[in-house]
């Protein structure tokens, strides 16, 4: 017999007497789970101020990280995408692509804009996870296709930012041809002389990392992410053991020689900086300039 | 031979027919009458039976054991094939294999995926699941072929790139990602045949192609339909509806404009009669390089990146 009865169950609290936290004032981080103040988290460009964890951003917050104020402007915005196969599988393709858009308020899962970093020209096409696992279907492979062409025909740096699944399989084969056609971009800016840095941030995997992601002039990517061919599940599968820790990391990569380096997402503007004046001799706004 | 759950109705037709000879061998009675009956019937079976075929029934056709794999395609087409290793950095991929050979004194530079036809020689081919250094011993051919201005002749027959640890290690993404655009530049003609299964991003590592070629009874996707209906239906069953979603027979292919051509196989596919399939590869290979010998190499590479440009499918609205 307990000494202590419940006299009533549940909650009793009426919701009108409820104490509410504001919504959004505090951020939970994902992996050390210590709470940071939203704006401070923000202001480190979402990274934990505890233990570096480089929370997943979409192209809106890249754009603003990498831009100098003002300077981002959208390019090829009104690319969407069609149904070529009339696919369905447990509900239709179209239906899909409504479903995200809403969700995710985008068009599709990259997005390309031009405008300066410290004052130096620069094109980049953002991938965003939040649109269909950032598959490459039809759309994405045109849009960076022509973030690259954009960067031939002006005569400016391309920076490609990789966050993706892999292919879409709801445009199957139309799908695998955006690698062809992406890599086949990156062969034309080449001869040009045109720099091409990919940045890649968790998760690169499937046919993304098979075509633009590797192909940089210069292989870059955030501390701790994710960057493979096949999937871990599908290797765990197939070797029918466990993965070494650290495995299909940027550490991992960086240590077999497929990354140039690893760059917090803080420093990241002020290295592309740095990497893009090198290479083109042109002198970028100085700190004090850009902080006025 | 094995047959297929579809072959059934000619199976039964075939074992009528060998019990119809055995009976006329005993010398008894007169069976021709009914043996003419029986093969006009078989050959009529086939062809209705081969003429209505569902995507799913064309992937397993294509993947039939006595299939030709590419060293039966290089024997069967190529004289004085020498058979060229390596990529010079870390070892001999045996499921990417590739040389030199001729056709009519015009020489070819060869690469393809090799599948193994028993169990100790499929696991030496690791099944046609190329490694990156597999893709970079192509790709040192492709180069060789560029260096000497010999045609590249592809034959792509492969379930995936080999998914692995080392294959990670070693760079699986790039090794493919480097071929597509080194591909994408060669100066001299590439000619592509899909002779069997044409597997996502494994198969396209060696499919970017002046001209690419579907055999009839082959497939090529971003997926295989198995692990297409198991991501996206959650269970392995839905194989045969993915084969349709996924639009991968040659005749879908074409028709998408995603293939330049289908090579017709012998009656019940290529392995009823591999000298046929052997002929008619022969036949577009010589086509081919005879029509893209005429382009000036810059022309070629510029035509081969316009064409890989224009595939996919969008909408763009007018900018306000």
């Amino acid at each position: 017999m307990s000494w202590f009865k419940r006299v009533k169950e549940g909650i009793s609290t009426s919701t009108k007497d409820k104490k509410v936290t504001p919504d959004g004032l505090w951020y939970k981080c994902g992996r050390c789970k210590k709470a940071t103040l939203t704006s401070d988290h923000v202001a480190n460009q979402y990274v934990c101020t505890h233990c570096n964890y480089h929370h997943k951003i979409g192209s809106r917050e890249y754009f603003e990280i990498l831009f100098d104020e003002n300077s981002g402007k959208e390019l090829y915005a009104h690319i969407v995408s069609g149904d070529p196969l009339e696919f369905t599988d447990t509900k239709p393709y179209t239906d899909r692509i409504v479903e995200s858009q809403k969700k995710s308020g985008l068009e599709d899962a990259v997005r390309v804009a031009h405008g300066k970093i410290n004052g130096l020209p620069l094109v980049v096409a953002c991938m965003d996870f939040s649109f269909i696992g950032g598959s490459m279907g039809s759309v994405v492979g045109e849009k960076i296709g022509r973030a690259i062409d954009y960067g031939r025909e002006h005569k400016i740096p391309v920076l490609v930012i990789s966050k993706s699944g892999g292919a879409r399989m709801m445009e199957a084969a139309f799908s695998l041809m955006q690698m062809a056609k992406t890599s086949a971009k990156i062969a034309l800016l080449g001869e040009e002389g045109i720099p091409y840095i990919s940045l890649m941030t968790d998760p690169t995997t499937g046919g993304v990392t098979a075509s633009f992601a590797m192909l940089g002039d210069f292989n870059i990517a955030e501390p701790e992410a994710l960057i493979g061919f096949a999937g871990p599940r599908v290797i765990k599968e197939t070797i029918g053991k466990d993965l070494p820790k650290g495995f299909q990391s940027s550490e991992f990569l960086l240590e077999h020689g497929f990354l140039d380096f690893i760059v917090d997402r803080t420093e990241l503007k002020t290295k592309l900086t740095t990497l893009i004046q090198l290479l083109t001799e042109k002198k970028a706004r100085q700190k004090k300039e850009v902080e006025a | 031979m094995s047959t297929f759950d579809f072959e059934k109705p000619i199976a039964e037709l075939e074992e009528q027919l060998e019990k119809a000879q055995q009976i006329a061998e005993k010398g008894k009675v007169d069976m021709s009458a009914s043996i003419k009956e029986l093969e006009d019937n078989i050959l009529k079976t086939k062809k209705e039976v081969y003429k209505n075929l569902t995507g799913w029934q064309k992937v397993q056709i294509s993947r039939h054991p006595d299939r030709p794999y590419t060293l039966d395609y290089i024997k069967g087409i190529f004289d004085d094939f020498v058979e060229l290793h390596g990529d010079r950095n870390v070892k001999d991929d045996l499921a990417m294999v590739g040389g030199i050979g001729s056709i009519e004194g015009k020489t070819y530079f060869i690469v393809g995926q090799q599948k193994g036809r028993n169990t100790k020689q499929r696991q030496m081919r690791n099944f046609g699941m190329a490694n990156p250094e597999g893709y970079r011993k192509a790709l040192r051919l492709f180069k060789l072929a560029e260096k000497f201005n010999k045609p590249i002749v592809t034959f792509i027959d492969t379930p995936g790139a080999s998914p692995g640890l080392e294959a990670e290690e070693r760079g699986q993404g790039e090794a493919i990602a480097r071929n597509l655009l080194e591909m994408s530049k060669l100066k001299v003609p590439v000619i592509c045949f899909i002779i069997g299964e044409g597997a996502s991003g494994g198969a396209l590592g060696i499919g970017v192609g002046d001209r690419v070629y579907m055999l009839e009874y082959t497939w090529y996707s971003v997926i295989s339909p198995e692990s297409c209906s198991s991501i996206l239906w959650r269970s392995w069953d839905y194989k045969e509806k993915a084969a349709d979603a996924l639009n991968l027979t040659a005749d879908d292919m074409l028709k998408n404009g995603l293939v330049d051509g289908i090579v017709k196989e012998p009656l019940g596919g290529a392995h009823n009669n591999p000298e046929e399939i052997f002929a008619n590869v022969k036949k577009e290979i010589k086509k081919a390089t005879k029509e893209l010998r005429t382009l000036e190499p810059h022309d070629l590479m510029m035509q081969r990146i316009d064409k890989f440009s224009n595939m996919g499918v969008f909408n763009e609205e007018a900018t306000a």
